[in-house]
């Protein structure tokens, strides 16, 4: 059992929770993730873990409720417990001999950019922050990015704050203007990781995007989170989950990630009878 | 009087079109009557040819002598000398190619049902004998155990019966590595497999879950933490794939993923929220017992069609002989001799079909196997909707990758002494399919038993 420490929510759908893993906490590098379980019939489902304390032992996830596992866990409150929380997982992201990084973050994708401004501002580099979210509503973590970051540039689609447009849109706008990156960290929903990479691909800048696909076990022995890059089956929660973002089939990702969304929102109406018909019989 | 009826007693089992609707265990087990009767079967040959058929050299014919006496609790103190999970291997061993093989009474007719006889006694005790557990004082030596499957399991208990102050860490988040995940519920219950883990618990085992070595925590972060020995047994790693077109698309499982679910996530039971596509026709590529246990999964889920496609001719299927003849009972229809070439796209992303070739038997291959040759232009496609690769596995990377100074064969496998399952470095020892590559569950007890031994030698120094 795994105790939340503290939780905390970000906007309406995203929610940030503090879950008590002192050695998780102890081991864990910017990139790694985290698998959790609500309860006995959840779920195993990853995470790509936000932040670590070490001296309180805490691991940070943040998240947005996109199906019936993060809706249960987002309605577990501080002090209680969820069943498992297995990590650190996946290869840490490689950032030896980065001088001046770009790291661009989409939505809630911000959550894992984070730490690799974090620890990229930490080890002396340059770092670029690009956030863009769909409206001023839902923007996230600004005034952590903005303290472990050399600039940082906020675009909204709407243009209710920051800049109106894509983060692509300032991305190309930045390398245009001169700025040399040794490489672009590109984390968010896929059409953005794909989009991103399109930009960086003519200037030929090494691009690394972070990917979350449908797992199992974390380990290597379910094979459920392979994706195609370079033409190879690579699976990323023994070979990722960064890859380069040059490589990767991203629609074929999409598509993979794409293969219980249907059920899910079955499964969902069923849970909820389920409480339901506990709720019920508790009544009687 | 020997009882010299030519057949085994014949296994009662729940009913073919009933069984494939449910998960509940295929097998039902011996009576009493029936147990005695076969293991009167038995001649208690002087040179007990069966024993040598053993990988962990069970007293077979002393424990069916028990049997035949009606003593069952003495019958299982017999076996539980060298076998410490009797209930998993009389279930899930290939007797046909072990024991029984060797049987005298199966050179006119059939042999003697050992395993069978081995469950019934495993059974009995379970159902039967309250026993008062004896906590072995312990020596206050701490020995870890890394994974939870057969070999651990083994290791663990043999370890722990001396006193050690053995710790299993397991990956998942319950302990049973390929006994829970892996094989179904219809041919190994889990109640069976929490009952062996629960008896090491009682025994002073710590079992720690979620927790992944080689990540949380490295071999040499053991040894730092107290533990003066290590045993890996962490399997049989990542599922293959053939590297054929469409293998991306949605409705393509790995065997180890499709098993998962069900088994150990428990994806045909409602009150799990564990998602796993309902199918309506299937191809399961491979012929091995986990090709058998997802053809047999997805039966009863409700597909209506469900074809094992097997490269090779039944003969040199791997599958123990139970499996086939229970799956093709079950409805499984069997597409021999006939490769995948493509898995055929429905314009959605979601598999359509799947594309095969026919093949003939060449000359022998490095396996003894006959080498399977393409029939050139004969091509045809099965109409499924799911396909579920059951192709093997190769080794994890975890443990070699975070562990200076151990050696792995070209494959990835861990290399050992055969004698005494120590690695490369001192105080770490391995067995199980993390050495062997995919293998039998009997035989991954056999080098759990054997580590557990080196490892009391080498740590009473």
């Amino acid at each position: 059992m795994f105790k939340i420490l503290r939780k905390k929510e970000l906007n309406p759908s995203v929610t940030l929770m503090d879950i008590e893993a002192p050695l998780i906490a102890d081991k864990a590098k910017a990139g790694q993730f985290i698998i959790f379980r609500v309860d006995e019939e959840g779920e195993r489902v990853p995470l790509t873990i936000a932040d670590t304390n070490k001296e309180t032992g805490a691991v940070t996830i943040i998240f947005q409720k996109v199906g019936l596992s993060t809706e249960l866990l987002s309605k577990k409150n501080e002090g209680e417990y969820i069943l498992d929380f297995v990590g650190p997982l996946g290869v840490p992201t490689e950032h030896e001999g980065l001088k001046k990084v770009a790291v661009v973050g989409g939505g809630v994708g911000c959550a894992i950019a984070f730490p690799q401004a974090k620890a990229l501002h930490n080890a002396g580099c340059e770092v670029d922050v690009i956030v863009g979210f769909r409206n001023i509503d839902l923007v996230i973590l600004e005034e952590e990015m903005r303290a472990n970051c050399t600039n940082y540039y906020m675009m909204t689609d709407d243009g209710t704050y920051g800049e109106k447009g894509f983060v692509t849109d300032k991305l190309k706008q930045l390398i245009e203007a001169g700025n040399n990156y040794d490489e672009v960290i590109a984390i968010g929903p896929i059409p953005m990781m794909k989009f991103t990479s399109l930009t960086t691909k003519p200037y030929g800048i090494k691009t690394i995007v972070s990917l979350n696909p449908i797992m199992v076990d974390g380990t290597g022995m379910c094979g459920g989170c392979r994706v195609t890059v370079d033409g190879k089956i690579k699976f990323a929660c023994v070979d990722g989950p960064d890859f380069d973002g040059h490589l990767v089939d991203f629609d074929e990702l999409m598509n993979r990630n794409a293969a219980y969304k249907a059920q899910e929102a079955a499964n969902k109406e069923t849970h909820i009878c389920r409480i339901q018909t506990m709720a019920n019989k508790l009544i009687k | 009087m020997a009882n010299m009826t030519m057949e085994k007693t014949p296994m009662p089992e729940q009913a073919p079109d009933i069984r494939n609707k449910n998960f509940k265990e295929v097998t039902l087990g011996y009576t009493e009557e029936m147990a005695i009767g076969e293991a009167k079967r038995c001649l208690n040959c002087k040179n007990m040819p069966c024993v040598q058929g053993c990988p962990v050299n069970i007293h077979i014919p002393e424990f069916i002598a028990k049997v035949a006496e009606g003593n069952f609790a003495e019958a299982y103190k017999v076996i539980t000398l060298t076998n410490s999970l009797p209930a998993i291997s009389g279930r899930v061993c290939p007797q046909e190619t072990q024991c029984e093989m060797h049987c005298v009474r199966g050179i006119k007719g059939e042999p003697v049902a050992i395993g069978r006889l081995e469950r019934f006694v495993a059974d009995w005790y379970r159902e039967n004998v309250n026993e008062e557990v004896v906590k072995p004082e312990s020596n206050g030596i701490k020995v870890a155990v890394v994974g939870s499957g057969p070999s651990s399991l083994t290791c663990a208990s043999d370890l722990a019966k001396v006193g050690y102050q053995v710790t299993v860490y397991e990956a998942f988040h319950t302990a049973g590595g390929v006994l829970v995940y892996g094989i179904p519920e219809f041919r190994l219950p889990k109640d069976i497999v929490k009952h062996e883990v629960d008896g090491l618990i009682a025994h002073g085992v710590e079992v720690k879950t979620d927790m992944v070595i080689g990540r949380i925590l490295t071999i040499d972060e053991l040894f730092d933490a107290g533990y003066k020995a290590v045993f890996i047994g962490t399997g049989a790693g990542l599922p293959s794939f053939m590297g054929i077109p469409g293998e991306a698309l949605s409705g393509v499982y790995s065997a180890n993923e499709y098993l998962t679910r069900i088994n150990l996530m428990k994806a045909y039971n409602s009150e799990y929220d564990t998602p796993v596509k309902k199918s309506k026709n299937v191809a399961v590529v491979g012929g091995g017992n986990v090709a058998m246990d997802a053809a047999r999964c997805a039966k009863r889920l409700g597909a209506e069609n469900v074809y094992i496609v097997y490269r090779r001719s039944e003969e040199e299927m791997p599958a123990r002989n139970e499996e086939i003849h229970h799956a093709k009972e079950e409805g499984i229809e069997f597409h021999l001799l006939n490769n995948p070439v493509k898995i055929i796209d429905d314009g959605k992303g979601s598999v359509a079909g799947i594309q095969c070739i026919k093949m003939e038997l060449g000359e022998p291959d490095a396996s003894g196997r006959r080498r399977p040759i393409e029939v050139k232009g004969s091509e045809f496609e099965l109409e499924v909707d799911t396909v579920i690769m059951a192709l093997g596995t190769s080794p994890n990377p975890f443990i070699r990758t975070t562990t200076p100074g151990i050696e792995v064969n070209r494959k990835g496998c861990l290399v050992v002494n055969e004698e005494t399952m120590q690695t490369s470095r001192d105080g770490i020892y391995a067995g199980g399919d993390a050495v062997t590559g995919a293998a039998t569950v009997i035989l991954a007890m056999g080098a759990g038993k054997k580590a557990a031994a080196a490892i009391d030698e080498y740590l009473k120094g």
